[in-house]
């Protein structure tokens, strides 16, 4: 089986579908002959021609909205946008219509596109490259927002979200893109969307996380392998939940450590704190804790490091939790 | 087009008069905004400052019209405008900072009327609709003058920064520098318009298309927009025609996607040689001059570059610095949380 990083990953999967359905198409800004900003999609242009790998005019809004259009005339839009932070000028598309055609029109229409955003910090970029908006994503109902975190889930869940009836927000890690390689099969397969993944299983506590800062997780919790027995969680679709093993793991835990990289407030790990809060209360040794970015903009390059969640805060979350 | 110099430095004869000094000090920052690219381009491939976008090729376009504002002026410029802060004063050293990925780079001086690097492709041409606007109703007779690049031109923020100052009649001067290309893609995909320029007049203003290689064309079209707008005549469009010499950022590639025979085409419209040849023949110009210019410009940069890499690193508290004007409890207790005070 080859051993292949995130973008080789994500660059085969599309071709593939491409191939299979000539009702797919990609667009965004330089995804043709240039191959998109992360080479995400080189190749491709060439293989399959003008109308279906499309270089748009530059506007994100255009993008997304013309998707919308495209989903409900029967296409199959996957849409590039070139990094998060450009993305919000999308919101209002993916919140008043992508996520509501269904409803508003009674179920006559729907909008199964796909949106790939390179997601989160880490690659000393400018400003508005950096961030972790998944929070804003997943708070749209009628949206499923995805946080494949290797390779090989990227590849399921890619598919999955292409097959998926509904818009679909695809969250690819930036800082993984040629960060991890791994086996990935060749053949088609899918992980079903709205799944949570049980990484390892512990008695002592519960840490969860997505994206990203799974990498950073696993590598933190190799450093205490011999200390404390740990449950990792890996939230593979952030909207719609799947809660049953994070009710599960805190049950048999009574501990719970959330790493986002999202800044603090309103961020998607207070959401894990709440539910857990509802229904799983009686089970808590610890109060939930988070590990999170500050509430402030991504730092530029510089101070970058200090923001994004590191193994030694991780660590000290897990060892505040253990000790309370 | 407005075209007064041609490619081969030619005048023509209705060249309108601007006095030696400025001519002079146009040349300067010509080569002052040339040794400064080409220097952050060389510290890119070492390592000492991150990603950069070269503004190779648009010296004319950026420095034309900058001069043309006065220092109580407005700017507004795009990310590869480093020849328009050049041209404002704004400190070279200052302009490295930033892009070494330190936003401390970004601490404008007090007397410089200009706004920070907008990052996301033209959303700065409103904010420069509304800051002429504010002018206007505080009655001051300013121009505010906002930059762009051709790609800018398919965002909605163009729509709504021209119709604005329209309908409202600001004391605007937009200036595209539509240098061919958006990354990959080329001018004949932002739009089927013919110009540019053209798009002007489904706003009911003026668009004048001029030969952004030409820095005289440049700085006497955007002066005439300017002295229109400060007397109530409204906004312009103005599109600098040039080009972008090097790849969008020195994290792109432009052998990817255009021909090398292009690329050296445009070499042969180069704007400093166009106006050194035109200087010249008005005995501007000379090989000592130019070396005396040239030795001026490395001075500076060379000063900038040790000023800048002389900086201390940024205390990782100043990221909390500047998010409000007084900072909420939250915020102070997630500062005192990760560094202790």
């Amino acid at each position: 089986m080859a051993k292949l990083n995130l973008i080789q990953t994500l660059n085969q999967t599309l071709q593939q579908q491409l191939a299979k359905d000539k009702n797919i198409i990609l667009l965004g800004e330089d995804v043709g002959k240039d191959g998109g900003v992360f080479r995400v999609t080189d190749g491709l242009w060439k293989e399959f021609g003008n109308n279906r790998v499309i270089d748009t005019p530059l506007s994100e809004i255009g993008i997304i909205a013309t998707s919308v259009g495209l989903a409900i005339a029967g296409m199959k839009p996957i849409a590039e946008v070139q990094f998060d932070g450009f993305s919000m000028p999308m919101l209002d598309q993916l919140y008043h219509h992508a996520a509501r055609m269904r409803k508003r029109s009674q179920g006559k229409y729907h909008v199964p596109l796909v949106l790939r955003v390179p997601h989160g910090g880490g690659i000393r970029g400018l400003e508005h490259h950096s961030e972790s908006l998944e929070t804003f994503f997943a708070h749209i109902p009628g949206l499923k927002v995805v946080t494949p975190s290797t390779p090989y889930n990227a590849k399921g869940l890619l598919i999955a979200a292409i097959n998926d009836p509904d818009p679909v927000i695809f969250l690819e890690p930036k800082r993984v893109y040629r960060a991890i390689k791994q086996e990935v099969p060749e053949k088609e397969y899918t992980i079903p969307l709205g799944k949570t993944e049980v990484i390892q299983s512990g008695n002592d506590v519960t840490v969860i996380s997505w994206g990203a800062m799974q990498k950073v997780v696993r590598s933190a919790i190799k450093q205490l392998q011999n200390k404390y027995s740990i449950d990792i969680l890996d939230i593979l679709t952030l909207s719609p939940l799947d809660k049953q093993p994070i009710f599960e793991s805190v049950k048999k835990t009574g501990r719970c450590v959330v790493v986002q990289e999202a800044p603090k407030t309103c961020g998607y790990g207070a959401e894990l704190a709440a539910i857990i809060g509802e229904d799983v209360l009686l089970s808590l040794k610890a109060p939930v804790t988070r590990v999170t970015g500050y509430d402030i903009p991504v730092p530029l390059p510089k101070l970058e490091n200090y923001y994004i969640p590191n193994e030694e805060k991780i660590i000290n979350a897990i060892e505040s939790v253990m000790s309370f | 087009m407005v075209q007064f110099l041609n490619q081969e430095g030619r005048a023509s004869k209705d060249i309108p008069k601007i006095s030696s000094d400025v001519i002079k000090r146009m040349y300067e920052l010509m080569v002052l905004a040339r040794t400064f690219d080409d220097i952050a381009l060389k510290l890119q491939r070492e390592g000492r400052i991150l990603t950069y976008a070269s503004l190779l090729g648009q010296e004319a376009a950026q420095i034309g019209s900058a001069l043309a504002f006065s220092k109580s002026d407005w700017l507004v410029p795009y990310y590869r405008d480093n020849g328009v802060f050049i041209t404002a004063g704004y400190p070279l050293d200052l302009l490295y900072l930033y892009w070494t990925g330190d936003v401390r780079g970004m601490k404008i001086p007090h007397d410089i009327n200009i706004l920070p690097i907008s990052v996301p492709v033209g959303s700065q041409i409103p904010h420069a609709t509304g800051i002429s606007w504010a002018h206007a109703l505080q009655g001051k007779k300013l121009a505010t003058g906002v930059y762009f690049g051709d790609g800018a031109t398919s965002k909605g923020d163009f729509h709504v920064g021209l119709n604005f100052a329209g309908v409202l009649n600001t004391p605007c001067i937009f200036i595209c520098e539509n240098n061919q290309w958006a990354i990959s893609v080329p001018r004949s995909r932002q739009t089927k318009s013919e110009t540019i320029a053209q798009k002007a007049q489904a706003y009911g203003i003026e668009g004048v298309l001029v030969d952004g290689n030409d820095v005289i064309a440049v700085y006497s079209t955007v002066m005439q927009a300017i002295e229109k707008a400060k007397k109530g005549g409204g906004p312009t469009l103005i599109e600098c025609y040039t080009y972008r010499m090097e790849s969008h950022t020195t994290a792109d590639e432009w052998k990817r996607y255009r021909s090398g025979k292009e690329v050296d085409e445009w070499k042969a419209k180069d704007p400093i040689k166009r106006l050194e040849k035109y200087m010249e023949t008005l005995d501007l110009w000379d090989n000592a001059y130019a070396e005396k210019v040239i030795e001026s410009a490395q001075t500076q940069v060379n000063e900038a570059v040790k000023k800048f890499e002389s900086y201390p690193p940024p205390q990782p508290h100043e990221m909390f610095e500047h998010i409000y004007e007084k900072r909420p409890p939250e915020l102070e207790e997630q500062w005192t949380s990760a560094f202790g005070r």
